[in-house]
């Protein structure tokens, strides 16, 4: 290439000279080989990053006019709300993006799970991953009290009164950490603090990390085949494609339908109905009253389901973290020879299915008041989740694999389901030609129940058939 | 399978018992309703604010919002005394608030966000006479409320109907002692507009957002068209 030297693309090439921008690009974007057999399950990595730039963006404009005093924080965010230009559209995007986060990022591990993203050679991308799952953890726990309402408040102070339930320190720890002997603006203050940079920056530089480590031994795939066993004459893996553009385009287009979900939540349903928004911490902070139900934000009560499940309340501290910990541990528990859960055994298919509902349930559970029947079930859940994961280096073992191909597969996209779908509609729907009494015909749809019996039947002999 | 549904439909069960009591009646709101939400904020000046504020909202902005001219809203609405960029405070202080009632009234800026319509619309209707009470009446949705009936006079005075459920007593109804101002009809629709301006207060940018969204979402799916055609057309060569 020859290109004349005008004076801008000289003053490009001084940069170039000082500064490896274009090899940086190469390296991730332009020169990165990724699967090119990436489904649904893949878009949420690069939605958790369009997620972080969204809190980033909307943090940073909330704290040009959020006030962290225990007297005014209040007042801030409903200025903000009101008073501010533009004020209420930052502060949902920053509270629906809070939840949006979660969400993205329960999928992405969840996606791990799936196709076997943590097992060698990715055990340290799982692990920065999972430190970046606890960062955010307590991003989102120190940023939830900045609104200083009355769940903001007694969720706070029931988490961190945890930890004086840790025999010796424990009191000593709680003290230390509030500031104070309750939560009061000494608190405030210092979860502003972390919630603004100390903890943002953590997230960046594990972010970092994340990808560096991603980007050195490659992404995974739907297969789990290593991409990089069969290389063409140039050294570029047979069945990768370079990360840009094919990626950043198809990334493009789940961008495009998961800012349809977080817009229409942003402005026909921000407070989720109560869930993104809890009704309680619309009232203000108040130390003498506390509410009926205290209950966390809807993406820690998975985690709050097994603290009140276990009857101790020391045990119960440990179990709750104990479910985070042995997440770190995955990439040492699962025994299984084989990544993905296409050619796994039905013992991990079925075990996992059973997890996501356990998961579901305890999450459930977090929302509601204790009962007795929900305390039973809470136990029954609880001890699912511990089982899943401390027992998995025996019934691993047991899994009768299939056999891996050499090569990606290819499943069909949704476009190719389309007819096969239509195919179903139509036998469940059935349409009939009727004459009528002027004696013209008109074409009429009527539910057909034998053809719905049918679709039904098919449906569960395939759904037992994958899990085998 | 089987089994797991079942227990579900427990889990889900629990949640159903744990509702009870008088039941919730269904405010209608309507925000694009001007008239109405005049009314109510004439309501809320009339009844409320002698003891609740809302002090996060400014009379300017409910004359923007709803639609009047400034002078109107000092004249008609507001109190006397104040100005049009002031925020709805209530003239009673916080000393005299708590010698007479024993606090201070809360806030009422957010009450229809932590509360909801249908509760207020309840509350509002759901004061009875009650003698064993500091003000002599008592409340169907909040029990043993500290505040008396701002609305007895309107509404005139309700009676309670107890029914025996075991060994306890429960509220089963409320019905008229003695008739007020207005009838049942014209009531229900003063204590819905108040209601339908305190939903407003809650959230004032509702129907601008409402509005805006359906912009947004129109842009994002011409967006999304867009970049799958997009993604289409640089995917097309990967088999």
């Amino acid at each position: 290439m020859n290109l004349k030297p005008t004076r801008l693309r000289m003053c490009g090439n001084w940069v170039l000279d000082r500064f490896p921008l274009a090899q940086v690009w190469n390296e991730h974007m332009a020169h990165y080989y990724a699967p090119k057999n990436f489904n649904f399950w893949y878009f949420f990595g690069s939605l958790a990053l369009l997620v972080l730039v969204n809190q980033f963006v909307t943090g940073i404009l909330l704290t040009m006019n959020y006030k962290p005093d225990a007297k005014f924080a209040f007042d801030s965010v409903e200025y903000i709300m009101r008073d501010v230009n533009w004020g209420w559209l930052v502060r949902y995007m920053h509270s629906t993006g809070a939840s949006a986060f979660f969400i993205v990022v329960y999928l992405h591990m969840f996606r791990g799970l799936l196709y076997g993203s943590f097992k060698q050679p990715r055990e340290l991308i799982w692990i920065f991953g999972m430190l970046l799952f606890v960062a955010l953890m307590a991003e989102a726990f120190m940023g939830y009290l900045l609104p200083w309402g009355q769940m903001s408040y007694w969720g706070a102070q029931v988490i961190i009164s945890l930890f004086s339930a840790i025999p010796v320190i424990g009191d000593d720890l709680a003290l230390w950490i509030r500031g104070d002997y309750v939560i009061s603006d000494a608190t405030l203050n210092r979860f502003f603090a972390f919630h603004v940079i100390a903890v943002p920056l953590v997230l960046v530089l594990l972010v970092f990390m994340h990808i560096v480590a991603l980007h050195e031994v490659g992404s995974n795939n739907p297969d789990g085949i290593d991409i990089k066993k069969s290389k063409d004459p140039w050294g570029h893996p047979v069945d990768g494609i370079p990360f840009h553009p094919y990626y950043t385009v198809k990334d493009v287009v789940g961008v495009a339908v998961f800012l349809i979900f977080f817009a229409t939540i942003i402005f026909y349903m921000p407070e989720m109905g109560g869930y993104f928004l809890e009704h309680a911490n619309f009232i203000p902070a108040d130390p003498m009253k506390t509410p009926e139900h205290i209950a966390p934000v809807w993406y820690f009560t998975p985690f709050y389901s097994i603290l009140r499940a276990i009857p101790d309340k020391f045990a119960g501290v440990i179990g709750m973290g104990g479910s985070i910990v042995v997440l770190f541990l995955l990439p040492w528990l699962d025994r299984g020879k084989v990544k993905s859960i296409r050619y796994r055994g039905g013992i991990y298919k079925k075990a996992l299915m059973l997890f996501v509902v356990s998961f579901i349930a305890l999450g459930y559970l977090g929302t509601q008041p204790v009962t007795p029947l929900a305390t039973i079930m809470a136990r029954i859940f609880t001890a699912y989740y511990f089982g899943f994961f401390l027992l998995m280096p025996i019934y691993t073992r047991w899994e009768k694999l299939k056999p891996v191909p050499s090569h990606l597969t290819t499943q069909p996209t949704l476009e190719e389901r389309i007819p096969d779908m239509i195919a179903v509609f139509n036998e469940v729907i059935e349409t009939k030609s009727v004459t009528t009494e002027e004696g013209t015909t008109e074409l009429k749809k009527h539910f057909n129940p034998t053809g719905a019996k049918n679709v039904l039947i098919r449906t569960a002999k395939n759904l037992k058939e994958s899990l085998d | 399978m089987k089994k797991l549904l079942s227990l579900f439909l427990l889990v889900l069960s629990v949640n159903v018992f744990a509702s009870g009591g008088v039941q919730l009646q269904d405010a209608d709101i309507d925000l694009t309703d001007k008239v109405s939400l005049q009314r109510g904020a004439k309501s809320f000046v009339t009844y409320c604010l002698g003891c609740h504020s809302a002090k996060q909202i400014r009379y300017l902005r409910v004359a923007n919002d709803l639609g009047l001219d400034e002078k109107h809203v000092l004249d008609d609405i507001a109190p006397e005394g104040a100005g049009i960029y002031d925020q709805l405070h209530s003239a009673m202080n916080k000393h005299d608030a708590e010698k007479w009632f024993g606090t201070q009234p809360p806030d009422l800026s957010l009450i229809a966000r932590s509360r909801g319509a249908d509760w207020l619309y309840s509350y509002l209707k759901g004061f009875y006479v009650d003698k064993a009470r500091p003000f002599g009446v008592n409340n169907a949705i909040f029990e043993d409320v500290g505040m008396p009936n701002p609305l007895w006079q309107l509404q005139g005075e309700q009676k309670p109907v107890f029914v025996n459920d075991g060994e306890r007593r429960v509220l089963d109804k409320l019905v008229s002692a003695s008739a007020g101002t207005q009838s049942p009809e014209e009531f229900d629709k003063t204590v819905n507009d108040l209601v339908n301006f305190l939903v407003y207060v809650g959230e004032p940018v509702q129907l601008e957002r409402q509005k805006m969204g359906k912009y947004v979402l129109f842009f994002l799916f011409v967006f999304l068209a867009i970049a799958y055609l997009l993604k289409k057309e640089y995917w097309k060569d990967v088999h």
